[in-house]
């Protein structure tokens, strides 16, 4: 901000990365037109307007609590209980490091790309059932409302730097929601702590695993360097056909432990491919949500 | 050098490379093909997996096998293969080739060029010093022994002499030999020579000699002799050969003055015959063309015989007695020998002394009696050096005393006083006839017509001698042609008149013959040295050594001694080199092969070597086997990146197939489609155009133009269909740049300010449209409206347009112009506009008007042009329904004048299609009466 060009490189800087958000935020709603809101109530008793239902008084109820027009009716007090209607917050973390820009054939989107799409289309969602929705960073936490979608469009669009990302839970609040979206195919340590980290402070959410179908199926022969997208990594094979079944094995593997990672936290798992629709990934995105709430 | 069967190797130390081929198989083998570099976030997955340690990594066995077999046959190519290789040994020392280069040589120069450059070329591997000379031009000192590559550059100058070499320039050369020691090549010509033992024994003594010689036989002709009053001509052929044809071309100026064959004769050789000999009859006016005779097909100064004198023109001088009889040419005395003389023979006048210095071949003296002394004293002397004094009788000589009672010199005969006359009207016998001539006479053999009458003549004195010197007798055996020897020469008198007053001999084909007869057998035999010696003689045409006869430019004279020594030896030298050589008016050839000259094969000592004059082609495969070790490597690229994944993807084969197809497509139709197409069209066209008759007018580039000139013809050919047998189809318009104008009788042309004018070509198409019949009208569409002495635009366009074009003398059309009634009787052309002016070729100015007719007599043909300037096509016009397309005039007014304008249409178009049968005389009665009415 102490350049004299300040100014008008700040503008240039705001409006490419602003470029994206329409199309962005757009493709996200039309997204989340797919989804058809059900019966979308809290059903269960909380701090609302809305009536839920008379129960007999307890005695750690407070007299103030209790409803007297109700219990003069009868002989036992009644306590009126409204609808629970405190909006929930939900943290997203959509992976943006270099290895989520790969697509393994220019007809398919990046995993980041459909990354993205689906994490703000369930923002849309959120925020059209009046949840908070933000980010794990603590610079966007979950707000409600449609500026609060702007702003998400316009972080989510911006790449990271490092081959491989892990989530930051500092600012995660207790007992929200998280959506963390990668392909995690980093080291997976930061990320189970994050997990521990998050359960223990009674956040529960969804893991969505995106995936390249090449990742899956490892289509490559011949003598043949590998390296990771940022360069940071690299290997070499001689015969690249020959370690398919062990690169499967691996991955396998690795699935197997996110699956065991989200059954100790209690989290969901998710594995989407970037070659199937985006509809049935936030499909069930959208009931992973709701399913906490229910309970 | 290597030799390995068919093949040797002239770097055969290279194919030790091939032992490393082994050494390559492994190495290829332990290179891995290049890695592809791919990014890949799954890397992470792999880090730390093993490869399975395979052979997957190497480099195929077939690519392997590939690359050695490209490598090997680098090393084979570098190696020098060559196939059909000439072992050769190596010689030491320096070495001399020799070649006659004579006229022989020429046949086959070529092929010694080659030998000489093959011995050098092989001198120069052995790095032997070598010198290269010439027979026929001696290097003037020591022998220049250089290297082989200096001497490669020149063996293409090298050139053969139209001689053979000069006896004492060998000898000299021979003596000049440098005495160390050389080895010898003799490329000879195969002709025997007297000075080649000595010159063979002078090289031998020098180092061992080889001998290359030609097997083919040299052809040689021999110059061509008279003989029998036909051309004698011999075909030398040293050594002998099997039995064959030459042929022998006698060429010279045709009439027209070019250079071409006027006759040739086979001439046979028999198998093993040395000479072969041939008669040609040519006809006096050939033979006196010819300037040479050649073998044909042999390229050789030998093959070659240049005429001179002695194939010429004789010179004749005639001299008359009675010069007094002016006018009377048919009684003139030399009428009838100028006329049989005249195309065989150049024909001198003037005073007998002049004559005499001009020294002419033959002298007739047509009846005179008698001469000076001294004139007589020259005529005899010039006759004792060979001339033919030919002397006819006639009434002087009767009347004179000449050889009367003592022999005359300048007669053959002694004469009897005053001749006799047969059948006159004052004797009894009847003209005689000739008796057949004797043989031995020169005229023996010639055919006597039945007409030949002698009805007087001079009577020779019986001598003892006379029946010797008779040649030609009448039937009652008095003499009619005596001949006298004088010296070299002869007189030889005719006893009649030269003309037709004493017989009929001069009217009849026999005297041309006799004359012909005795004129061949005074042809100058072969020059003397006597003649030659004193003058000096220039080269008119030299011949090189390959029988080309070449104008002499600016060489310097040759004294006739030297000439006279060469013509005597019959061996031209570099100093007088073969061709014809002129002094004053003589010319005298020399040519290579002179009438005495004997050739004969040469004959060698038995232990020289001959060998013949092929080179073995040695063909190098070196390009070749480069070629398919490229083509291999070039296989090997394709087969690397196929290994190494990077052609893997077919989308990118498709392509490039795809590239290739449709270039290989696009090359096809722009090679064949195109044009097909074109001829298609231009078919289609010609066929509409022919198929039925139709009007056509010439696209301006106007639109509005066009299309009114379109509508136009389609209005006027819809009222020929309804008037008239003429049914035209539609109207075609014609692009003059493409268009092929012949289908069409009627060209409308209406003429515009803009659009370029025609190009040449079009032009030529118009010019010859105009010639062969057809008729463009010429339309400026502007009624001529102008100020006087000025034109329209339109006007001054329409001349520019018209001045290349082939068009007559123009006039307006007068009123008895056959368009006035061609079909329907008019007088006026309107169109649009009602202008009188219009043009047309104009009538002869020799026709006349008939009595009581009232058109003149024109026949000619039908006008090329019609030019105005009325605008008809908008008053032929019509629309689609039938309607007119254009107002004309206003009222009935106005309709009578395009009623006129379609009448002149169709007159105009009568016109063209029957041309002027309307001006024939036969419809005038039916015209008057219609005019009358």
């Amino acid at each position: 901000m102490t350049a004299p060009a300040a100014p008008a490189a700040l503008r240039a800087g705001a409006e490419t990365l602003a470029a994206p958000l329409p199309p962005l935020l757009a493709e996200a709603r039309q997204l989340a037109q797919t989804v058809i809101l059900g019966e979308h109530g809290r059903r269960r008793a909380g701090l609302g307007d809305a009536f839920w239902q008379f129960r007999p008084a307890a005695p750690t109820d407070e007299a103030r609590a209790i409803d007297w027009r109700r219990s003069a009716r009868s002989d036992t007090a009644f306590v009126r209980e409204k609808e629970w209607q405190a909006a929930q917050s939900v943290a997203l973390w959509v992976d943006d490091s270099r290895a989520m820009a790969f697509a393994s054939s220019p007809r398919l989107p990046a995993k980041a790309a459909r990354g993205r799409l689906l994490a703000l289309a369930l923002a849309v969602l959120l925020v059209r059932g009046g949840e908070r929705v933000g980010l794990t960073d603590p610079d966007l936490p979950p707000r409600r409302g449609a500026a609060q979608l702007l702003r998400l469009a316009g972080r989510l669009a911006r790449d990271g730097a490092e081959d491989y990302g892990a989530p930051a839970v500092a600012a995660l609040a207790p007992h929200s929601r998280a959506l963390f979206v990668s392909d995690f195919l980093g080291d997976l340590a930061p990320l189970e702590a994050a997990v521990a980290a998050a359960a223990d402070r009674g956040v529960r959410g969804a893991l969505l695993h995106i995936l390249d179908p090449a990742e899956e199926a490892f289509p490559y022969d011949g003598r043949t360097i590998f390296e990771s997208m940022g360069g940071g990594l690299r290997f070499e094979t001689l015969k690249a056909a020959a370690l398919r079944d062990d690169y499967r094995d691996r991955l396998a593997r690795r699935k197997a432990r996110l699956a065991a990672l989200a059954g100790e936290a209690g989290w969901h798992l998710g594995l989407h491919h970037t070659d199937a629709p985006a509809a049935g990934a936030l499909l069930w995105l959208y009931r992973a949500m709701e399913r906490f709430r229910r309970c | 050098m290597l030799i390995l069967g068919p093949v040797g190797f002239t770097a055969p130390a290279l194919l030790y490379g091939l032992a490393a081929l082994p050494v390559l198989w492994f190495l290829l083998r332990a290179v891995p093909p290049a890695p592809v570099r791919r990014r890949f976030p799954g890397v992470a997955l792999l880090l730390g997996l093993r490869d399975p340690a395979a052979e997957a990594h190497r480099t195929p066995w077939w690519l392997v096998l590939l690359r050695m077999a490209a490598v090997g046959l680098l090393v084979l190519g570098f190696a020098g293969p060559v196939l059909d290789p000439e072992p050769r040994v190596a010689g030491t020392g320096p070495l001399l080739v020799l070649a006659d280069g004579s006229w022989a040589d020429a046949a086959d120069w070529p092929r010694r060029q080659e030998r000489i450059a093959a011995l050098l070329a092989e001198a120069g591997r052995d790095g032997r010093p070598v010198a290269v000379a010439l027979l026929t031009d001696p290097p003037p000192g020591v022998l220049p022994f250089q290297t082989a590559g200096e001497w490669a550059e020149r063996v293409a100058g090298l050139a053969p002499r139209p001689f053979a070499p000069d006896a004492r320039a060998v000898a000299a050369f021979a003596g000049r030999l440098p005495a160390t020691g050389f080895a010898t090549v003799w490329l000879a010509d195969g002709l025997a020579r007297d000075d080649r033992p000595e010159l063979l024994a002078a090289l031998e003594a020098r180092g061992p000699v080889r001998v290359i010689e030609s097997p083919r036989p040299v052809l040689a002709l021999a110059p061509p002799a008279f003989r029998d009053g036909a051309l004698a001509l011999a075909v030398l052929r040293p050594g002998g050969g099997p039995a064959a044809v030459a042929t022998v071309a006698a060429r010279g100026p045709d009439p027209s003055g070019i250079e071409r064959e006027l006759a040739r004769k086979a001439v046979a050789l028999e198998a093993g015959a040395e000479r072969g000999e041939a008669a040609a009859a040519l006809p006096p006016e050939l033979r006196n063309r010819v300037l040479r005779f050649e073998i044909a097909g042999v390229r050789s100064a030998g093959a070659v015989s240049l005429a001179d004198d002695a194939l010429r023109r004789r010179k004749v001088a005639l001299i008359a007695g009675r010069e007094d009889r002016e006018g009377l040419d048919l009684l003139s005395p030399l009428h009838y020998l100028r006329q049989a003389l005249a195309p065989v023979a150049d024909l001198v006048d003037g005073p007998l002394a002049d004559i005499l210095q001009a020294a002419p071949d033959v002298i007739v003296l047509a009846d005179v009696a008698r001469l000076p002394d001294s004139e007589a004293a020259a005529m005899l002397a010039w006759v004792g050096r060979g001339g033919l004094l030919l002397r006819f009788a006639g009434p002087r000589l009767a009347a004179s005393d000449v050889a009367r009672t003592a022999e005359d010199p300048l007669m053959p005969v002694r004469l009897r006083e005053g001749g006799r006359t047969l059948g006159g009207a004052m004797s009894w016998g009847e003209p005689k006839r000739l008796r057949p001539f004797a043989e031995g006479s020169p005229f023996h053999g010639l055919a006597i017509p039945g007409d030949v009458e002698v009805a007087a003549q001079v009577l020779a004195q019986p001598d003892p001698g006379l029946a010797g010197r008779t040649l030609a007798s009448l039937a009652d055996g008095t003499p009619l042609v005596t001949r006298r020897l004088e010296g070299e020469g002869q007189v030889v008198l005719f006893h009649v008149t030269a003309n037709a007053e004493w017989s009929s001999l001069p009217l009849s084909g026999l005297f041309v013959q006799m004359l012909e007869r005795l004129a061949v057998s005074t042809r100058p035999a072969a020059p003397a040295a006597a003649d030659l010696e004193g003058r000096l003689w220039t080269a008119e045409r030299l011949i090189d050594a390959w029988g080309r006869v070449d104008e002499a430019a600016e060489t310097a004279g040759v004294p006739g001694a030297a000439l006279a020594a060469a013509i005597a030896a019959g061996a031209p030298t570099a100093a007088v080199p073969p061709g014809v050589y002129a002094a004053a008016d003589r010319r005298v050839a020399l040519n290579v092969i002179g009438p005495d000259t004997t050739l004969t094969r040469a004959a060698w000592p038995p232990h020289i070597a001959v060998e013949g004059l092929a080179v073995r082609a040695e063909r190098s495969l070196k390009g070749l086997v480069l070629a398919v070790a490229l083509a291999l490597l070039l296989a090997d690229v394709v087969a690397s990146l196929r290994v190494s994944g990077r052609l893997g993807r077919p989308r990118r084969a498709a392509v490039a197939v795809a590239v290739a197809a449709m270039a290989v497509a696009a090359v096809v139709a722009g090679a064949g489609g195109g044009p097909a197409r074109a001829e298609g069209a231009a078919d289609a066209d010609a066929i509409r155009a022919t198929t039925r008759f139709a009007l056509a007018h010439v696209l301006t580039g106007d639109e509005a133009v066009d299309r009114m000139a379109a509508a136009g013809l389609a209005g006027l050919s819809r009222r020929l269909f309804e008037r008239t047998s003429v049914e035209p189809g539609e109207p075609i318009a014609i692009d003059l740049e493409t268009a092929e104008l012949a289908f069409f009788p009627l060209l409308y042309w209406p003429v515009t300010t803009a659009g370029p004018l025609p190009s040449a070509a079009a032009y030529g198409r118009l010019n010859h449209f105009l010639r062969t019949g057809g008729m463009i009208l010429f339309d400026t569409r502007d009624a001529d409206l102008a100020l006087a002495g000025a034109t329209t635009p339109a006007g001054r366009r329409l001349r520019e347009i018209a001045r290349p074009l082939d068009i007559p003398p123009l006039e307006p059309v007068p009123s008895d112009h056959v368009l006035t009634r061609s079909f329907y009787l008019i007088q006026e052309f309107p169109g649009r506009f009602a202008s009188r002016e219009v043009w047309v070729e104009a009538a002869p100015p020799d026709a006349e008007r008939a009595e009581g007719m009232p058109f003149r007599h024109l026949n000619d043909g039908v006008t090329p042009v019609v030019i105005g300037g009325n605008d008809w096509a908008a008053a032929w016009a019509l629309d689609a329904r039938g309607g007119a397309l254009v107002p004309v005039g206003r009222g009935l007014g106005g309709e009578r004048q395009r009623e006129l304008a379609v009448r002149f249409g169709i007159n105009l178009v009568m016109h063209v299609l029957t041309g002027n049968y309307k001006s024939d005389q036969v419809h005038v009665p039916a015209l008057l009466e219609r005019l009358g009415q």
